[in-house]
């Protein structure tokens, strides 16, 4: 204490120097972390002075302590509001930058003046300055803000003379919207485009930044002037600094969504995309990092950008590891059957080298390849058997993985591999590679004359392994047991127990019971529930979702883009916010059929449950429909089910376990959850895939209406969505559906929206909550339904037709 | 926008000196930003974006500095790493070095910078000529009538001042191009390309225009010229001094460039490009006894020409011992520290072949640590030549006072990231 003592005397010295000096010591002890707050009123003492740095030094001071000292904060206003008038505007502007940063709730309205003055100071200096002090000021009382009409004065600042305060204002605008979503700021009409436009080339490279960032989120009215403002963006993807690029290619990638696809001017743009993005892998390696990400992006959204750069992403030997493993991920995204010997022949290359996580992502990408180009399935298989012959322990498990997923995808087709697999079987301790090697003893128990020696030996250890493990292994002996049932009875009713009454899983349990009914009452249907056909898998697994993509391409060069995350999923208080979209093509019919219209924001719900409240339109709350599904289960409702339940008729089964009714009752997430997911199998991440829509009822069938669907589940709740095209040459209006018994007992959660009219050549996207509360009828086969749907037709009256979605239960 | 807060920490992870710019995220956060480095460091999972909780730590590492951006919001994650990396610039333009003594010994100068380069988030202006012209480090010396923002500042030409003069008017170009080539083990050329850049040094009073004519093929296509050898550039980028929607018109690359050294344009041409030197190798390792290294370099360019300071860069294994070398020009050196042998030609004419034979040990333990497989790199360059024939066709320049000045041109190929796979 006897420094803070000796510097207090020495700020308190008539000298200028020594004053100076304190000053600096001060700084220099708060800048080692020392606590100087003691001097406080001694060193704003200093503050009145003609000595730049020396007033620099003060502000800093003031800058880190004024919070903690709010009452004598209010010492500094004086000086502040007379720097603010000083002859000089690196002091004018010096004093209006720092008055901002003291984040003090009492002073705040003695700055109003002083701000107002600078927000129209002679010097752009200044005013680029207080443009920004607009925004701190916001942070600190908004209201404060609004009622002084800085924000007018703000948005006036748009059409400065000057380019870089025209950037600054911008900067503090979207700033100030981005945590207002709803002040409606930045309301962007063609002629503040038109003067962010002309600001872009002449102001600095980072204002040219914030201009761009802003532009990505206007909406242009028509393809027209879409293009033009595209025209006038692109010379900015010739600049030096790879973050212009990048907010470039954002406004870009954004606003070509509107130009119609056979615009000469569309396959231009395509085509100057693509050098400025491969130039970016020669920046700094973590820009090179965010530019991967981004590209990872958009190879998904437009292919076609990049589809002949493949060697550009070949990983080099010096690439830090995070940059490998996106190259990687690319080339995988861009592997065709023009490219994959080249393909293959460098993941093989990167299979050898050492680092465990690049050798386990390039012998995966193998099997993707496998997965993607149908024609290198061979050459990929033969590969990862060379590599499985390397022994190294985590190249053999990883590869097994994979070759799972080229079973799923090729069945019946390399099954000669397997008695290799089997030899590896004791060198599995992952739990995912020993799940897969259970799967395909499952799958093709029928070739493997000791399948169940194989099986059964993981079964001594059962409780030891993860659910993954378990509930495969339950799978793979029921399977294995309707191949074989005359050797393996007691190997099933073995892990039948362990799964339901030696388990406190779930997920296992319900699995279990349900096997156990299934086979206990009907093993034909059991067969055909567990052995059902599955549905290929595709690459798509691997793709992010549409309007998760979307989003992302909104937000290209943000670290959202990097996470490959929604903003909402990892900003606090970004609740609400409403999620970006891209701009929709001028026809309905020209949307990319990768995409899903309408049902915005599906995923981002997924990964943040709990943000946005249900809409009266968007399905029910899931909880409420599972657990009458699951209690529906047990009563009445399935009565077939039931009935069947008799242990007169159990085949050589023992009867169900007493507990059993009070086990169903007890999850909610019922046993249709389960059904749901048999045949799903190993691999596929819950609820995230469906099939692509087939078309279940026929335009010619239905006098012009031809409907196309699929089922898929989202947020926990079964959803059939459908695709409407009317194919008439008259309006559709009126649409209703029905639900026939049906053997799980599905039925529409609520009433079928279709609110518009459905015009000639028009397409319209239904989604359909459903629950399973309905009447049950057991179908033959199995996973058939039957609807009826009514519309109304103009000429013809009401139509109603009936037809067969198949497969429901495919997924 | 972007960052919240920019910290300077050095090894440790100690703060050495930071700046809060938002005041919206606590500065405590960054003692997180060191462990979790750490533990990513040991899963071997590094990444340049850390984040604990709701605060995301972007980072860059400069010699014994890491300099961290943090924030709570979405930023703009590529604005956030140029600007690092502007900071790096601009700090060396200022202390020479920047490490962790220039850092400590200049922290009120360090203080000013921060605070003029970015505000709220928002990165200003991060030229450090310019910022030269009113932040000094004898910042005592000055008088408070000449600390005022020069003009410069917020023009929209912010990256010269005015009044600037030379007695004799002179700009120099040098165009240098690396040669980036990736060869397989087999042999094979998997990617190469040109990585071209024109730097400039102008020594030039006032405000002059100057206009630079290449041969580019499509400027030449545009004004219907067809004489001559032309190059096609794949993507070019340039200076913020460069009217980019002129280029985007015209072709015409017309500037008012800045005072000094300064990189005009860099250019990317995809040509498959033979490599210049070619390197043909045989390593062949016997465990627990030896390694036998033959090594063939020969001059794939023009006779005329000469590659100087060549260095062939050929790994081996981190255990190896007792080197011997044999070399039919220049000569070998072992760098035990890099595992790698060095062999050095001062000068290699194009067209000849050298050939290098390295023998070492290896104990009879073996290394149980797996090593990876770097590849043979090399280094050289070769003067008076472009491998892409770009040329310099002419450099007009015009100020008001109508001074004549003379340009001058020099042309560079020299290896860029040039990797060939070996076998072993």
């Amino acid at each position: 204490n006897s420094e803070i003592f000796e510097l207090k005397a020495e700020l308190n010295s008539d000298k200028k120097e020594k004053k100076k000096e304190a000053v600096k010591k001060v700084i220099a002890s708060m800048t080692v972390g020392k606590d100087v707050s003691a001097l406080f009123p001694d060193v704003v003492n200093c503050m009145q002075t003609d000595n730049l740095e020396l007033k620099k030094l003060v502000y800093l001071y003031l800058m880190n302590y004024a919070k903690s000292q709010p009452d004598m904060a209010i010492m500094a206003v004086n000086t502040f509001v007379k720097d603010c008038e000083d002859p000089n505007p690196l002091i004018r502007a010096l004093a209006v930058r720092t008055m901002g940063c003291i984040r003090v709730d009492k002073i705040t309205e003695y700055l109003c003046e002083p701000l107002r003055k600078c927000l129209k100071d002679e010097d752009p200096y200044v005013r680029k300055t207080a443009a920004v002090c607009v925004a701190k000021l916001h942070d600190i009382n908004a209201q404060l803000v609004e009622d002084q009409g800085f924000l007018d004065t703000l948005k006036d600042l748009i059409s400065d003379s000057n380019p870089m305060v025209v950037a600054n204002a911008v900067a503090a605008l979207s700033e100030i919207a981005e945590s207002h979503p709803n002040s409606n700021l930045l309301d962007l009409n063609p002629q503040t485009i038109n003067k962010l436009l002309t600001a872009l080339n002449e102001c600095t490279e980072w204002g040219q930044i914030f201009i761009l960032d802003c532009l990505a989120n206007y909406t242009p009215r028509d393809d027209r002037e879409s293009q033009s403002i595209c025209e006038r963006v692109t010379p900015r993807l010739s600049h030096a600094n790879s973050a212009v690029v990048l907010s470039a290619v954002k406004v870009l990638m954004k606003f070509m969504e509107m130009l119609p696809k056979d615009l000469d001017y569309y396959g231009t743009l395509l085509k100057k995309l693509a050098p400025p993005l491969v130039t970016l892998l020669s920046a700094e390696p973590e820009l090179q990092y965010v530019a991967l990400r981004n590209i990872n992006l958009i190879v998904q959204r437009r292919p076609e950008i990049l589809k002949h750069e493949m060697k550009v992403f070949f990983v080099k030997y010096n690439d830090p590891i995070y940059v490998k493993l996106e190259k990687l991920d690319i080339m995988i995204r861009l592997a065709s059957q023009a490219n994959i010997a080249q393909v293959l022949a460098e993941l093989k290359e990167y299979a050898t080298e050492v680092d465990v996580d690049f050798v386990r992502k390039a012998v995966r990408a193998i099997g993707r390849c496998a997965i993607k180009v149908e024609q290198s399935a061979e050459r990929c298989v033969s590969t990862l058997l060379d590599l499985i012959q390397t022994k190294v322990n985590y190249v053999v498990q990883e590869a097994i993985v994979v070759i799972k997923d080229i079973f799923r995808k090729y069945p019946n087709k390399y099954e000669s591999v397997i008695a290799t697999l089997c030899e590896n079987l004791d060198s599995l301790d992952e739990p995912e590679a020993r799940a897969a090697m259970i799967w395909i003893v499952g799958e093709y128990a029928e070739r493997i004359d000791n399948a169940d020696e194989l099986l059964e030996s993981f079964l001594e250890g059962f409780h030891d392994e993860s659910t993954q493990v378990q509930l495969q292994l339950l799978t793979g002996i029921v399977k294995l047991f309707l191949k074989k049932p005359t050797e393996t009875q007691e190997l099933v009713q073995q892990v039948l127990s362990l799964a339901t009454q030696d388990s406190d899983n779930p997920d296992l349990r319900d699995r279990g019971y349900i096997y156990w009914r299934l086979l206990s009452t009907d093993p034909v249907a059991a067969k055909e529930v567990v052995l059902a056909e599955k549905p290929l898998i595709s690459e798509e697994t691997d793709l992010i979702e549409p309007t998760l993509l979307e989003e992302l391409i909104c937000h290209i060069g943000t670290l959202a883009s990097v996470y490959h995350k929604p903003p909402s999923a990892f900003v606090e208080g970004s609740r609400g916010v409403q999620h970006k979209r891209l701009p929709g093509t001028a026809g309905v019919s020209e949307a990319p059929p990768a995409v899903i219209p309408s049902q915005g924001d599906l995923l981002g719900d997924l990964l943040n449950l709990d943000l946005t409240p249900p809409t009266t339109t968007g399905p029910p709350p899931p909880t409420s429909g599972m657990q009458m599904g699951a209690m529906d289960l047990l009563g009445g409702g399935l009565d077939s089910l039931v009935m069947l339940c008799d242990p007169q008729m159990a085949a050589g089964f023992g009867a169900p376990p007493a507990v059993m009714p009070t086990s169903f009752n007890a999850p909610v997430s019922g046993g249709l959850d389960d059904l749901f997911d048999l045949g799903g199998g190993v691999g596929m991440p819950m609820g995230s895939y469906s099939p692509p829509k087939t078309v279940w009822l026929p335009a010619m069938k239905a006098k012009g209406l031809e409907i196309s669907g699929t089922f898929a589940r989202r947020s926990g709740v079964i959803q059939m969505e459908m695709t409407l095209t009317n194919k008439a040459m008259s309006v559709m209006t009126d649409f209703a559906i029905q639900f026939n018994r049906n053997s799980f007992g599905l039925a529409p959660a609520g009433p079928l929206q279709v609110l518009t009219p459905l015009s000639p050549n028009q397409s319209i996207e239904v989604s359909l909550p459903l629950n399973t509360v309905g009447p049950v009828m057991k179908m033959e086969p199995l996973n058939n339904l039957q609807l009826a749907f009514f519309i109304y037709l103009f000429f013809f009256g009401f139509g109603l037709y009936k037809f067969n979605c198949p497969n429901m239960a495919s997924y | 926008m972007s960052a919240s807060a920019v910290f300077v920490l050095d090894l440790k992870g100690k703060v050495l000196i930071c700046r809060n710019y938002k005041g919206d995220v606590d500065m405590a956060e960054i003692d997180h930003f060191m462990p979790l480095l750490m533990q990513h460091e040991e899963e071997g999972l590094i990444c340049p974006v850390i984040s604990h909780g709701n605060v995301h730590f972007l980072w860059i590492k400069h010699s014994n500095l890491y300099l961290v951006a943090m924030t709570n919001k979405n930023s703009n994650a590529s604005l956030v790493y140029s600007f690092l990396y502007k900071l790096v610039e601009v700090f060396t333009e200022y202390f020479k070095e920047l490490e962790e003594e220039s850092i400590q010994d200049n922290f009120v100068v360090v203080y000013e910078l921060l605070d003029e380069l970015m505000d709220f988030g928002f990165p200003q202006t991060t030229d450090s000529k310019i910022l030269q012209e009113y932040i000094t480090q004898e910042g005592a010396k000055l008088e408070v009538a000449k600390s005022k923002v020069p003009t410069t500042v917020t023009n929209a030409v912010s990256w010269r001042s005015e009044g600037i003069k030379y007695k004799k008017n002179e700009v120099f170009i040098d165009v240098i191009e690396s040669i980036n080539v990736l060869v397989n083990a087999n042999g094979s050329v998997m990617s190469s390309d040109i990585v071209g850049s024109i730097k400039l040094k102008t020594m030039l009073s006032g405000m002059p225009e100057l206009r630079l004519g290449l041969n580019d093929r499509v400027l030449f296509a545009l004004t219907g010229r067809d004489k001559g050898k032309t190059v096609v550039m794949e993507d070019v980028k340039f200076h913020q001094c460069v009217r980019l929607s002129r280029f985007e018109s015209d072709r015409t690359i017309s500037f008012i460039p800045p005072d000094g050294e300064s990189e005009l344009m860099s250019y990317r041409i995809n040509t498959h490009v033979k490599p210049l030197i070619w390197i043909e190798s045989v390593i062949e390792k016997f465990s627990h006894s030896r390694v036998e290294i033959m090594v063939k370099a020969k001059g794939q360019f023009k006779k005329q020409s000469v590659a100087n300071n060549v260095e062939v860069r050929v790994p081996v294994p981190s255990d190896a011992d007792s080197p011997k070398f044999k070399t039919s020009t220049g000569h070998a050196k072992y760098v035990p520290e890099k595992n790698l042998v060095v062999w050095t030609i001062k000068s290699f004419p194009g067209g000849k072949e050298f050939l290098m034979r390295a023998h070492f040990g290896l104990p009879s333990v073996e290394n149980d640590e797996l090593e990876g497989k770097p590849p043979i790199t090399v280094k050289f360059e070769i003067p008076y030549f472009t491998v892409s024939g770009i040329q310099v066709r002419y450099m007009k320049i015009i100020e008001k006072s109508g001074y004549q000045a003379l340009p001058w041109v020099r042309y560079i190929t020299q290896s860029g990231d040039y990797q060939l796979r070996t076998n072993v």
